[in-house]
């Protein structure tokens, strides 16, 4: 299909670390397949230490000892096989292809350059143009994210979280990127404030027709932009739906706590929180690593991993109890 | 003197200075602020805004740690800006107990867990022994669902986030304190064990008569658990009475632009449908 943008296959990535001769493994990503189309926006939901950060890192080819790849490929339209790019290649490739937002947005804005200086660092020898010409770009896509075009000669400090978060966006968006990762883009904004980062996230998104993968903990999130949502547990992706399957008719056991667990106002019936914690990566349990806290949990799965399989059009789930 | 309100805020308000001589800027952080909550009425009561609203600033002058510019904050009677000395000091810090956002950072990494617990126990409560230090730690954990031997020696790196706040809350609790005050306490707390912190409050006002004073930018956990609250706009409040009619059907722009800013999947249903729309 010449449709798919992103297509991840059998990923495998540990933690290989050794002190005094004791060899450590830490299996962060283990076995994970999906697939992002074009102009779409995948959401990526875990908790802590559920191995997104870990999967990103390998899709962005930024992995660096300990972490290491065991298994599998990470394919894009643009370059068939990203973990065998050499250092050169991936420099041409990001920000033109491929760009990355995150969280902090502090750390990614030179402190002691001003805006404008940090779009020439990151964009210009990729959009080939003159400067007078790429500073007009510059204007035009700050209007896009909604910032006054002013503010390229300010300094990251005399911006709010709100605006910097936004400049972090445009910084990543002006060399219209075929794909852009996303990683917990609104964590540290306000509440108010994340709601418009969000929706003028989508709306340059579908404008510049490029494809997203957006990962966060909050469902809230997940349920206001992606078009279709995969969720990680201990490693492994779980379940896969359409954004709106997902929460009317989630099947994986976890996932289904997840929803019936969130909060909504006006509805006061007492919710049930999930026994356990989540599993030590670097120990992980047989079998479905879900199972020791699985209200449903049978013999067969504390010994085989359950393959994720289809159960519905575009809905997949790893799961022994769901039935097809 | 048992008609004496727990807590009564009274006209407080906190200014904060910045800068020199020259290009002095005041900033009201709290701005003439006033709730009550009665004793012998356990409550849970939430304070709701966002960063830079004041919640936590007030937070800190209900737990003694700021003195308010104006105004008068009595705890039982007592005005807390009287309270001097030692003796004095600890006896309130007994009844007035902190939780805070982030557990990793509330827990010395140096320490084992149990050590803050039996310091907690000899302080507050003149645990006269090891012995009796460790009956009290025991108790409190068993009350959040876990044990001593769960946690003995153990270091704050080896517990997940829920489990350390759960610590931190049966830490709080073995002074038998009056009121609780959680700032953010589930914030930092990822989704499958936020109930169980959340559901463990309602818990403590239930079961152990405490009431406690909820910060949160967060309203759907505030509709979730709170009875009433109040909610914070730059200092001030803009909003205040019954969480569930407030909530509802709130009545201030910035309440209303909260309830219209929490993202979740039922009222979200055109943005959830499919992108196979090209523009």
């Amino acid at each position: 299909m010449s449709d798919v943008v992103l297509s991840v296959q059998g990923l495998k990535a540990y933690y290989m670390t050794r002190h005094f001769g004791v060899q450590r493994e830490v299996r962060a990503v283990d076995g994970i397949d999906f697939e992002v189309r074009r102009n779409e926006i995948y959401g990526l939901a875990g908790e802590s230490s559920s191995g997104k950060t870990t999967l990103i890192k390998t899709i962005a080819a930024a992995w660096k000892p300990p972490l290491q790849i065991v298994a599998g490929t990470v394919r894009f339209s643009f370059a068939p096989d990203i973990l065998r790019c050499k250092p050169d290649e991936l420099a041409r490739l990001r920000w033109k292809h491929l760009a990355i937002i995150v969280q902090g947005s502090m750390s990614v804005l030179n402190p002691v350059r001003r805006i404008r200086e940090s779009f020439v660092d990151f964009a210009f020898r990729h959009l080939g143009v003159a400067r007078a010409a790429f500073d007009q770009r510059v204007a035009a896509h700050l209007a896009r994210v909604r910032l006054d075009p002013g503010i390229v000669d300010a300094y990251p400090h005399e911006l709010s979280g709100g605006m910097r978060q936004r400049v972090t966006i445009a910084l990543a968006t002006i060399c219209r990127p075929e794909f852009v990762i996303a990683d917990e883009p609104t964590t540290a904004l306000d509440v108010l404030v994340q709601k418009d980062v969000l929706d003028m996230m989508r709306e340059v998104q579908r404008e510049i027709g490029s494809s997203m993968l957006l990962v966060t903990h909050d469902l809230g999130v997940h349920a206001h932009v992606a078009d279709r949502m995969g969720i990680m547990y201990a490693g492994r992706l779980v379940e896969e739906a359409p954004t709106a399957e997902l929460f009317r008719a989630p099947r994986h056991p976890y996932t289904a706590h997840l929803v019936a667990s969130l909060p909504r106002i006006g509805d006061r019936t007492a919710r049930k929180p999930l026994e356990g914690t989540p599993p030590n990566l670097a120990a992980p349990p047989a079998g479905c690593r879900f199972h020791p806290r699985c209200p449903l949990a049978m013999d067969r799965c504390r010994t085989e991993v359950p393959p994720m399989q289809v159960v519905a059009p575009q809905h997949r789930v790893a799961c022994f109890a769901v039935r097809t | 003197m048992n008609s004496a309100p727990l807590l009564d805020v009274d006209r407080v308000s906190k200014v904060f200075t910045r800068g020199g001589l020259l290009s002095r800027e005041r900033i009201r952080a709290v701005d003439d602020l006033s709730f009550r909550l009665e004793a012998g009425r356990p409550e849970i009561f939430s304070i709701i805004g966002e960063s830079g609203s004041g919640k936590s600033t007030l937070a800190k002058m209900i737990l003694h740690i700021e003195k308010p510019s104006d105004g008068r904050l009595s705890f039982r009677g007592t005005d807390v800006s009287h309270i001097h000395g030692r003796s004095a000091r600890l006896a309130f810090m007994a009844q007035v107990q902190p939780i805070f956002q982030n557990p990793f950072e509330a827990f010395n990494p140096l320490k084992p867990l149990d050590h803050y617990l039996f310091m907690t126990a000899r302080r507050f409560n003149g645990a006269p022994d090891e012995a009796a230090a460790l009956r009290m730690a025991d108790s409190a954990l068993l009350q959040v669902g876990l044990s001593l031997a769960e946690v003995r020696g153990r270091y704050p790196h080896e517990l997940s986030g829920g489990q350390l706040q759960r610590v931190a809350v049966a830490r709080a609790l073995i002074p038998r304190p009056k009121l609780i005050v959680a700032d953010e306490p589930v914030s930092m707390v990822d989704a499958s064990l936020r109930m169980a912190i959340v559901n463990l409050f309602k818990t403590l006002r239930d079961d152990f008569g405490i009431t406690i004073v909820y910060i949160t930018h967060d309203l759907a956990t505030a509709d979730y658990i709170s009875d009433r609250l109040i909610i914070m706009q730059r200092g001030r409040v803009v909003e205040a009475g019954d969480a569930r009619t407030v909530l509802a059907d709130p009545q201030h722009p910035y309440s209303r632009s909260l309830k219209g800013a929490v993202l979740l999947p039922d009222a979200l249903a055109p943005a959830a449908t499919p992108a196979a729309t090209p523009t």
